[in-house]
């Protein structure tokens, strides 16, 4: 059968990307293996962990149940997009002050499900955030740790960017 | 075993005449695929069978929520993020909104589209009890025309539904007339976040007078099909809420219920808690009757 292979199109942080690949394929492998853009993880590749969560056209998405075809047109931000001009977004710096991150597998999604959490709801209670990340598993901190990293993100929002690097790590 | 994405066709239209023009050429031969939450779960396993998909992801025509002055009207393109996120369906008809925030996660919610829930017509589904004791109405769209049909019978089968093979789902239509109403709705999983049903049932009640004058009753994962428990509303109807009428409610239920044993739970853990979801609804709807 000829399914053939597409020219699909759309914006990955920010800069237009063309691709030529199996409409079927998912959007997870189009980032890793065409894109190279390999800080989204496969975890369960069925939608119940969260480690392929990236955000398309503002909305939070597994990215392993997104066939490519569906992003044509789209503006997609992954992980690698969260930090600009070599400053880490302030969940970056809250998972590295609070120890959010252990293995790294899960931070990606559990990075982009609180970005998405955090843009709708600045100041969240434990319990939205607990709610924000249900989809996202993580097997190593326990999950405490990472609810205080969103926590901490939320209360210290809008630090000048040089604040940001002095008190890391 | 992993899917191969080189084995399956996808295609976009992009508009709805063109999806339906599209069925219409070869009926049967195109399976529609909205938000991938069934689909490319089974995708990714090598369950799926569908050899030529059409995407109706990123349709204006599907995706809409509308206030009309007799009903609101959802578009099978709508997602579960749209149904939580929408004010006039909190205030009027909650539970459809409630189900909506148990489906899987945010990032399943802001793909899963209630269409897609609908002609998947798993047993366990969420939105569908709500669905049935709101007393919906559907509408199915081809290049034929269009028709309307009450959801209560849309499915006619375990995984099978009235939809011919050139058709589309269109919406849903929920009557506006429920504000006066008892509305009931609770789910039992393994755990409150992205857990299947184990069981589920949702209800809508009238009481006048002290006897129930309108029941509604609709369960998850009771029966082989989202179905409404016509015989349990029967033994309630007219009855004033007595230790009698609930259990002879309890009664019905274990009768006309027929669960299974699955992965989830077992048919006797269902029927058990099944009854005892209705009777917390009719205590419920005893202590705080229908809203004035």
């Amino acid at each position: 059968m000829s399914t053939g292979r597409p020219t699909i199109r759309f914006t990955v942080n920010g800069e237009v990307r063309t691709v030529q690949a199996p409409a079927m394929k998912r959007l997870l492998d189009v980032l890793r293996e065409d894109l190279h853009l390999t800080g989204t993880k496969e975890g369960c590749g069925e939608g119940e962990c969260g480690s392929c969560s990236v955000r398309m056209n503002g909305e939070l998405v597994n990215s392993c149940l997104v066939p490519v075809l569906q992003a044509e047109g789209a503006n997609v931000q992954t992980v690698e997009g969260l930090a600009s001009n070599g400053v880490l977004h302030p969940l970056q710096e809250a998972f590295l002050d609070c120890g959010g991150a252990q293995c790294g597998i899960c931070t990606p999604g559990m990075l982009m499900a609180a970005a998405q959490l955090l843009e709708h709801n600045p100041h969240p209670s434990l319990a939205e955030i607990r709610e924000g990340l249900a989809g996202n598993l993580c097997r190593c901190t326990g999950f405490m740790r990472i609810f205080e990293s969103v926590l901490a993100a939320a209360t210290h929002p809008a630090q000048p960017a040089s604040e940001q690097a002095a008190h890391a790590r | 075993m992993r899917g191969n994405a080189e084995t399956h066709e996808l295609v976009a239209p992009g508009s709805l005449p063109a999806v339906l023009e599209l069925l219409a050429s070869e009926p049967g031969a195109w399976t529609p695929i909205a938000g991938g939450t069934e689909l490319m779960v089974a995708h990714a396993a090598g369950r799926l069978t569908a050899p030529r998909l059409v995407s109706l992801w990123g349709i204006p025509d599907l995706r809409f929520i509308e206030v009309r002055p007799e009903s609101i009207a959802i578009g099978a393109g709508a997602t579960f993020l749209d149904i939580r996120n929408h004010a006039g369906l909190a205030a009027e008809l909650p539970l459809i909104a409630k189900a909506a925030s148990w489906i899987g996660s945010i990032a399943n919610q802001s793909r899963a589209t209630i269409g897609g829930n609908l002609v998947n017509g798993s047993p366990a589904a969420d939105s569908s009890p709500t669905l049935l004791v709101y007393d919906a109405q559907i509408e199915l769209v081809s290049a034929r025309g269009s028709r309307r049909i009450p959801y209560s019978e849309f499915h006619t089968g375990y995984k099978s539904n009235a939809l011919a093979a050139d058709e589309l789902l269109f919406a849903v239509y929920l009557p506006r007339r429920f504000m006066r109403h008892k509305q009931y709705l609770r789910k039992v999983g393994t755990r409150r976040a992205m857990a299947i049903a184990k069981v589920a049932l949702a209800a809508t009640a009238l009481l006048v007078d002290g006897a129930v004058s309108e029941i509604r009753v609709a369960a998850a994962s009771l029966a082989p099909f989202p179905a409404r428990l016509y015989r349990t509303e029967a033994a309630m109807l007219g009855q004033p809420i007595t230790r009698k009428t609930i259990d002879e409610a309890r009664g019905s239920l274990l009768d006309e219920a027929r669960p299974i044993d699955d992965i989830r739970s077992t048919a006797e853990y269902r029927r058990r808690v099944g009854a005892n979801l209705l009777e917390e609804f009719l205590l419920e709807l005893k202590k705080e009757g229908s809203p004035k």
